[in-house]
């Protein structure tokens, strides 16, 4: 047993920490970068801990400390206390609503005196093991529905109570766990389908309602004519390929109308037709009064942060115009330069040399979880790998995506390198365990 | 375990490598392909801030400032950090009420954004900055005192002549291909509109860093981009200040126009048009105000008369017509008209002040004597020569000879906005006497009336050509512009001799000078002699129409007077022409004296000085001004009631009945009325005492 030879460092994948170590450090330099005040004197403020960049430090410090605390914990510990960890998380995520705090529209944060704690942001990682201990269950034949359907519901329920406090940028982060489960077995179709469904949405925000109808028909009516031998011998493909198309017909005159009046919020419509580079269709916006709203064309808020951070971004052409000289950072043209838009940071200040840096470092950094999760013995540990991987994944993905205009702007932080606490010790605890897992890749753990 | 799902981990790489790939292509498309964010974020950061150069300075022969720069200051107000501030007090201190506190701070915001510091009040008067400077330790929170430099003028004189300074509008920024901006200041008029690139210097820029909400947080590189402002170049004049100020002085509360010049050089030593105002009027806090009560004035106190006035030139034409009339040789000075007190050759006679006694025996007597017949006849002499067979060919000659004079022609002078006047052409008489006309339909020409008129530049020009026996410099204010270079081109046509009548012999001309220097020691212009130097001098009294209220009415006539002196060696011409005043010699003549007395001898004699006062505190300002005042302001006032429904102001002309109805408002069945001042002045008994002449 391992406890009988405490030498921590055994086993663990001092790569996996080099790269933490990296980004953290980048982090560290951009929100330095974004928030020094000329004539600051950083030693002293980085004693003092009042600077954003200091602050950071410390939570750099208290993660590497939560670490080695894991790095000492029986590799066991996480398996078998891992359903006790949801409930705990779920429970987190219920008392928010009786006791949230509430700050910049989101109902998410509970306060504990100075302290803030997000409870979505945490969640993650009960989900995570959670999900990593039902798919490692010898009783678990994931080939089954109803198994698929129960590893789905763990995910989903955190998302659900999360989109009911508001943040559904934290809550789209759930769904980063299908990859654990497309590993594990789960049907490509289903993948397929996901993919077709999100492409329909998107076509239909681009195209014109009756265009997208008139496609869909045309494309269904090729379809059927080049299977006509097939639906002779088997009526019911016709009928297949009927309700197919039913479907998406419907999705698009009626479904996604639907969510776009009645679920999403007004700037999360404008964000996501900031996107695409459209005037939000009057009727999607609540509370709209034509006749008390401004003339000419309407201004879209969400236009702003794109705007900027793409010009940060562009301006830091291929080299990068140097730490502390950007001008659109250095005087807040970004918003939220600091937290979900600190990737504009680099870029202005580093460049596409820089960026690419960052990019690279990051891919390398999830392929080498990739790595280190084929290479376990148990299912539990890979299981787990493989959710840190589309957690990371999906952070870094949308969030640079947004940044440079390529996805809407959905709140959430770049993992290691954006400001904020909650986020930092989150992605810490997350990688550090699965380094800890995989100290002990030879074992089974369940 | 679940090795058979393992062929999916590279289709897991496989998406996190082709996302990553896109991301890559969109941000080489930014950072590496598209050149725009980097201009972008360089407009949003960094903000040319544009930095004047004081503005040259205007200084008068002897190198006294007629125009100065100072400061004054400007109280500016960033409304988001005003709080904590006593308001009243600041209130009181700048006497309005709070109303007008929160609209102004509402106006900054609408004009300049909360955040950006915007004028609150706008030159401070000195009282005003005082009690201000002693409080504002009070206001530090979102107030604070600006610097402004503008024009102050110590002489108080030449406002016509220096023009003023106000914003640029959207045909200057156009005419100067957008080296302008709006909210710049430029020279509007007179020398400091001409001499604009001069005077304005050239401007620095300063790049400076703004931040998200625009304000100004430092410099840009360290400055490293900036360009340096140089100072507007001074100008140095030929104007006599002191020349300037009696002139002025002397033609207070009269209309009309004084123009001294030096024969020699062309150089124009005082310029004077009546009325006038003072300079300093259009600086500082009042600006506005008094812009205003200038622009309404009817006797048009902007109006620079001397440059703009169209004066019929009278009897002060009779040595041009005696030089014409010898030069074309169909008169020898020895030349005499009997003349029995008027010209009978055309079908309506011309009347002369004298009559007999050989006061027109020869040109000399003629000239003294101002004989109208005289001259009446040797127009016709002139443009009936037999040489050129026809009177329109003949005439077309004399009009030649006129605008070598300089009459009827634009000179050229250094200010904008000259006028022509006129000296009519053939054709014109064709259009209006269809095409049949003869000597006699135009021969009050000869005496310088018909439909002849001269700018007072003008006459005092062609004075200079007299004095100076057939030469002259265009009329100019410039002597020179100091650190002058081969670039500086603008005073070169000034420095040109135009010889253009030295082909009349210098007989000739000392044959009309001494005419004109008999004019002050036994003629007209007795009035003018100046002990211990020669005058050279005529007299003018030309009848003065006008058109009022649609009719032609003959005022009082022009009392007008050319003169230069001494006559051996010229240093001074002058033309003073004093509209509705009488004869030449009463008014026009002493004022040119007194200014030539102190000109050529530095002081004035007691007795002059006398006279000065006299002439100063007379007043001779048409009575049809007043009343033309009246139905301008009147007719505002209805324009204003229609508009406004308003008729606080309507309500000081019409008479109101006691129903409360004005008596005379137009009704529905009298609309429109003729004229729309017609409708509303009922007050006959008003112009009772103002009669038109």
């Amino acid at each position: 047993m391992n406890q009988r030879n405490p030498a921590i460092s055994k086993g663990i994948d001092w790569r996996l920490v080099g790269l933490y170590l990296l980004i953290v450090g980048i982090g560290i330099t951009a929100i330095f970068g974004a928030t020094y005040v000329e004539g600051d004197n950083v030693i002293t403020s980085f004693l003092t801990f009042k600077t954003d960049y200091s602050k950071q430090f410390i939570f750099f410090i208290l993660s590497v400390i939560i670490g080695v605390f894991i790095l000492v914990t029986d590799s066991k510990f996480f398996a078998a206390t891992a359903n006790l960890w949801y409930a705990f998380g779920i429970l987190l995520l219920l008392l928010v609503f009786p006791f949230h705090t509430e700050i910049k529209g989101t109902e998410s944060i509970i306060r504990i005196g100075g302290f803030q704690f997000q409870p979505a942001e945490f969640c993650k990682i009960p989900v995570c093991l959670a999900l990593a201990k039902y798919l490692s269950l010898n009783e678990t034949d994931f080939s089954k529905t109803k198994s698929q359907l129960i590893a789905a519901a763990i995910a989903i329920l955190p998302a659900i109570l999360t989109i009911l406090q508001k943040e559904t940028g934290l809550a789209l982060v759930y769904f980063s766990f299908f990859l654990v489960m497309y590993r594990e077995g789960l049907p490509s179709i289903i993948l397929i389908i996901g993919f077709s469904v999100a492409a329909l949405v998107v076509l239909t925000l681009l195209l014109e309602k009756n265009t997208l109808a008139i496609i869909l028909t045309v494309f269904a009516g090729l379809t059927a004519y080049s299977m006509r031998r097939q639906i002779k011998r088997n009526k019911g493909l016709l009928i297949n390929i009927v309700l197919i198309w039913a479907l998406c017909v419907g999705i698009q005159r009626f479904g996604v109308p639907f969510i776009f009046k009645n679920v999403l919020q007004n700037h999360q419509v404008e964000r996501i037709y900031s996107t695409i580079g459209k005037e939000v269709p009057v009727e999607y916006l609540k509370g709209y009064d034509a006749s008390t709203a401004p003339s000419g064309p309407r201004m879209n808020t969400a236009d702003y942060n794109v705007k900027q951070s793409k010009i940060a971004i562009g301006s830091g052409r291929f080299l990068g115009r140097g730490l502390l000289k950007g001008t659109q950072t250095r005087y807040d043209f970004v918003p939220e330069q600091r937290t979900d838009f600190i990737f504009c940071t680099i870029g202005e200040g580093f460049g596409f040399v820089g960026s690419m840096v960052l990019i690279i470092v990051y891919l390398a950094l999830l392929f080498l979880i990739i790595t280190v999760a084929e290479r376990q013995r148990s299912t539990f540990s890979r299981c787990y790998a493989y959710g840190v991987a589309g957690v990371l994944f999906f952070h870094i993905g949308i969030n640079l995506a947004m940044t440079i205009g390529l996805a809407p702007v959905i709140g959430i932080p770049l993992p290691f390198v954006s400001y904020g606490g909650t986020s930092l010790l989150t992605f810490s605890i997350l990688l550090f365990i699965l380094i800890r897992l995989d100290a002990d890749r030879q074992m089974v753990i369940r | 375990m679940s090795v058979f799902n393992q062929s999916r981990s590279y289709i897991v790489r496989l998406i996190f490598l082709v996302t990553f790939i896109i991301i890559s292509i969109q941000l080489f498309n930014l950072q590496v392909l598209s050149s725009k964010y980097k201009q972008l974020a360089l407009d949003n950061a960094v903000f040319p801030k544009r930095v004047f150069p004081p503005r040259g300075i205007i200084y008068d022969r002897l190198n006294r400032p007629i125009l100065n720069n100072t400061i004054m200051f400007d109280l500016m107000v960033t409304p988001t950090q005003v709080r904590g501030v006593d308001t009243a007090y600041l209130c009181r201190l700048l006497e309005i009420d709070t109303a007008e506190f929160k609209q102004r701070i509402v106006t900054s915001i609408i004009r300049n954004g909360r955040y950006r510091p915007s004028v609150f009040e706008g030159l401070l008067s000195p009282e005003k900055h005082a009690r201000l400077e002693e409080n504002m330790w009070r206001f530090t929170n979102g107030f604070y005192l600006q610097e402004r430099p503008v024009r102050t003028y110590p002489y108080n004189v030449a406002a016509q002549i220096l023009g003023y300074i106000g914003e640029v509008d959207s045909g200057i920024i156009a005419r100067s291909n957008n080296y302008y901006i709006p909210g710049d200041y430029v020279g509007r008029n007179g020398l400091e509109s001409f001499y604009e690139e001069i005077l304005r210097g050239q401007r620095g820029i300063q790049y400076l860093i703004k931040d998200n909400k625009n304000r100004l947080v430092g410099r840009y590189e360290n400055g490293e981009f900036d360009t340096a402002a140089v100072a507007g170049r001074n100008l140095r004049t030929y104007i006599d200040v002191e020349l300037q100020q009696l002139a002025e002085k002397m033609m207070n509360n009269k209309v009309g126009a004084i123009v001294a010049i030096e024969p020699k050089t062309g150089g124009i030593l005082t310029m004077v048009s009546g009325p006038n105002f003072n300079p300093n009027d259009l600086t500082g806090s009042d600006k506005q105000k008094n812009f205003a009560r200038l622009t309404l004035d009817v006797s048009a106190p902007l109006l620079n008369r001397a440059i703009k006035g169209q004066y019929p030139p009278g009897s002060t034409f009779k040595p041009i017509g005696a030089l014409v009339a010898l030069d074309e040789g169909v008169i020898t000075p020895s030349f005499g008209y009997p003349c029995n007190g008027a010209y009978y050759g055309c079908n309506r006679p011309v009347r002369c002040t004298h009559a007999g006694g050989g006061h027109a025996a020869n040109l000399r007597l003629s000239i003294a004597n101002s004989c109208n017949a005289y001259y009446t006849h040797i127009y016709r002499l002139t443009v009936d020569n037999p040489k050129y067979g026809n009177v329109k060919v003949g005439y077309a000659k004399w009009k030649d000879y006129m605008n070598a004079f300089g009459l009827g022609t634009k000179l050229g002078i250094d200010l904008p906005s000259e006028d022509n006047a006129n000296i009519p052409d053939t054709s014109r008489y064709n259009t209006v006497y269809r095409g049949s006309w003869s000597s006699c339909t135009n021969l009050t020409l000869g005496i310088g009336q018909d439909m002849m008129t001269t700018t007072p530049l003008q006459l005092a020009n062609a004075i200079c050509l007299i004095a100076n026996k057939g030469y002259y410099y265009t009329p100019h204010f410039v002597k020179k512009i100091d650190d002058e270079t081969e670039a500086d081109t603008i005073l070169n046509k000034y420095r040109v001799k135009h010889e253009v009548l030295t082909h009349i012999s210098d007989d000739a001309f000392e044959e009309v000078i001494s005419g004109m220097q008999d004019v002050v020691e036994r003629g007209t212009a007795r009035s003018a002699a100046i002990p211990g130097i020669n005058v050279a001098a005529k007299t003018g009294t030309a009848e003065n129409y006008r058109i009022i209220e649609r009719k032609r009415v003959q005022l009082k006539d022009n009392s007008v007077f050319v003169c230069f002196a001494p006559r051996e060696n010229p240093k001074i011409a002058i033309a003073v022409i004093v509209e509705n005043a009488g004869y030449g010699g009463t008014w026009a003549g002493p004022i040119s004296s007194i200014l030539m007395e102190k000109y050529l001898n530095d002081t004035l004699r007691p007795e002059r000085l006398k006279k000065v006062e006299e002439i100063a505190n007379a007043n001779l300002m048409p009575s049809y001004l007043e009343r033309l005042q009246y139905i301008e302001d009147s007719i505002r006032a209805f324009k204003w009631f229609e508009m406004t429904n308003d008729s606080a102001y309507l309500k000081n002309y019409v008479l109101i009945e006691r129903s409360g109805v004005p008596a005379s408002l137009p009704t529905e069945e009298k609309w429109p009325p003729v004229f729309e001042w017609e409708a509303i002045l009922p007050k006959e008994e008003y112009f009772k005492n103002r009669p038109l002449v």
